[in-house]
């Protein structure tokens, strides 16, 4: 290992060591996710006022834009962890990187579902090809594709190893296909299309939407350190600190 | 070299097996005036189009086959262990594949696109459109299929991780073709096309190879 | 159901878009959340029940050698 990595760094990679960590932290970051969800819910749903153009309608933003940057922020988190665990071949960053793709692809379904409510009335359609919605399946169909190949190998690490790299090829895909379709899109004078209704967003419609976009990476963490947990004992089954903890859940 | 010839005979002994994505073109093309109606101006329009991605839904069927049978009696592994760079011995199975697969279907792509009623001067647009796509679409199937290499039944799955792939390179095939058939400069898309076509025969065997490496060390 | 509960609800005639949409963030997050626990009990049920396994078959092999000495 590189001399440059901090020793607790070093210690927090060991298996047994970042489950008792993640399981320390986890109950914060899901307190802190659901706190700070009902304050931004109800600032979204209850304080904001409705748009002059939109009606209410456009209250779908406080969900839909918060997902859409998760979907893109934990794919930059499942690049790392998958660059690192190529690399280095270190157990824990393998896990992160696969634990964090159900995850990214829930968000990004959400985000694709809620962003077609929403363009069903502003648009009156339901789908449309443009760059950012076309890129934007396309990376569901990448998270897909990496739960798929990572759980098509008997060997879990071989498994999580192997869809690391394409976890790696899709990172570079994704600008690439946001870049080709957005050239196609102007070859056909496509719809310009705006993805937020009001052109300034007013201070009581902002601060609901960054709140929730605080919840949501506390989610992430929350569910992402479960996750991981979950993972890390079915990759350690034969190991004693696993037998213990299954003993001990026992007894509780 | 040798890996060519050797790929390059092995598939001429199992030449049935090439006809097989050429007849599943022309099955795939002669269905669509029967299924959109004979109208000529309908035809006219798709005819470049589904000339595109018929060829590459042939080219998908038989991608899974690339490296199968080299996997299944051991070969691809002893490859791994020569002395030779893996990834110009992989680049030069891709390219055997290609030439086995592609090629066959880019001489019948005036026929099926005559059977569309593409306009002629379009046609010279289109065969230059495939001859840089298909070899696009083997190399980043090729390291693709080398990533599913230790996996039993990889159709689906191929298919499903090659989609997001495809995308850029039918986006601008299909951006020449409508301009050529517009008569509009088509050159832009194509030098793009071309361009990816040059990155990828350097970076691709280069992939291919990490990824073998990847999916088969035990 | 008083009236501004009631014109809350309807979100302004856009109650379709707007409550399938609020629906489908919290059950996705929901089975996000709750299918790893589900996962996680059932591992560490398998893996007693294999460590139970474990024991028995130490517990036969130890009695049969102390009765053949």
């Amino acid at each position: 290992m590189a001399n440059w990595i901090p020793l607790w760094l070093h210690k927090l990679s060991s298996p047994p060591v970042f489950y008792r960590f993640a399981g320390r932290w986890r109950p914060w970051a899901i307190a802190l996710a659901l706190v700070l969800g009902i304050v931004a819910l109800y600032g979204g749903l209850v304080l904001a006022p409705p748009d002059y153009q939109q009606g209410d309608d456009y209250r779908i933003i406080f969900i839909h834009v918060p997902c859409a940057w998760m979907s893109l922020f934990v794919y930059a988190i499942m690049g790392v962890a998958s660059f690192i665990a190529l690399v280095w071949r270190i157990k824990l960053a393998e896990v992160v990187a696969m634990a964090s793709a159900p995850i990214g692809a829930s968000f990004t379904f959400i985000t694709l579902v809620t962003g077609s409510l929403w363009g069903a009335r502003m648009w009156g359609t339901w789908w449309t090809w443009d760059a950012r919605l076309t890129s934007e399946l396309v990376l569901l169909f990448l998270y897909l594709g990496v739960i798929a190949l990572c759980h098509s190998f008997e060997d879990r690490r071989q498994g999580a190893r192997t869809a690391a790299f394409l976890a790696l090829i899709g990172i570079v895909n994704v600008p690439i296909v946001e870049f080709s379709v957005n050239w196609w899109n102007t070859l056909h004078q496509g719809s310009t299309i705006r993805l937020l209704g009001p052109s300034s967003i007013a201070p009581s419609m902002i601060w609901p939407l960054l709140t929730m976009t605080v919840a949501t990476k506390s989610y992430y963490i929350a569910s992402l350190f479960g996750r991981t947990r979950t993972d890390l004992l079915a990759l350690e089954s034969g190991k004693d600190w696993v037998r213990q903890i299954a003993e001990n859940e026992a007894r509780a | 070299m040798a890996v060519l010839r050797r790929d390059l005979t092995l598939a001429w002994r199992q030449r049935g097996d090439m006809a097989l994505p050429v007849l599943y073109a022309l099955i795939v093309t002669s269905l669509f005036p029967f299924a959109l109606g004979p109208e000529d101006a309908l035809l006219r329009r798709i005819a470049g189009g589904v000339v595109l991605v018929t060829v590459l839904l042939a080219m998908l069927l038989a991608m899974d086959a690339m490296f199968r049978s080299d996997i299944e009696d051991g070969s691809l592994e002893q490859l791994m262990l020569a002395p030779q760079p893996l990834a110009l011995m992989l680049g030069m199975k891709i390219l055997a594949h290609w030439l086995a697969t592609a090629v066959p279907l880019i001489v019948i792509a005036p026929l099926l696109a005559g059977m569309l009623h593409l306009p002629t001067p379009v046609m010279p647009v289109l065969l230059l459109a495939l001859l840089l796509a298909t070899p696009l679409l083997s190399l980043l199937g090729g390291v693709l299929v080398a990533l599913t290499a230790g996996t039993r039944r990889s159709g689906m799955l191929l298919a499903l991780m090659l989609l997001p792939l495809c995308v850029p390179v039918v986006i601008f095939a299909a951006g020449a073709l409508a301009a050529a058939q517009e008569g509009l400069p088509w050159i832009a898309p194509i030098a793009w096309l071309g361009a990816a076509l040059v990155l990828a025969v350097v970076l691709a065997p280069l992939a291919c190879a990490t990824a073998l490496r990847i999916a088969l060390d035990s | 159901m008083s009236p501004s509960l009631q014109s809350f609800f309807a979100m302004g005639g856009y109650a379709a878009y707007v409550w399938p949409a609020y629906g489908v963030f919290f059950v996705v997050l929901l089975v996000d959340w709750l299918a790893p626990q589900y996962r996680r009990r059932r591992l560490l049920r398998e893996l007693r029940g294999r460590m139970a396994r474990q024991e028995a078959r130490k517990e036969r092999n130890h009695r049969h050698s102390a009765a053949s000495t």
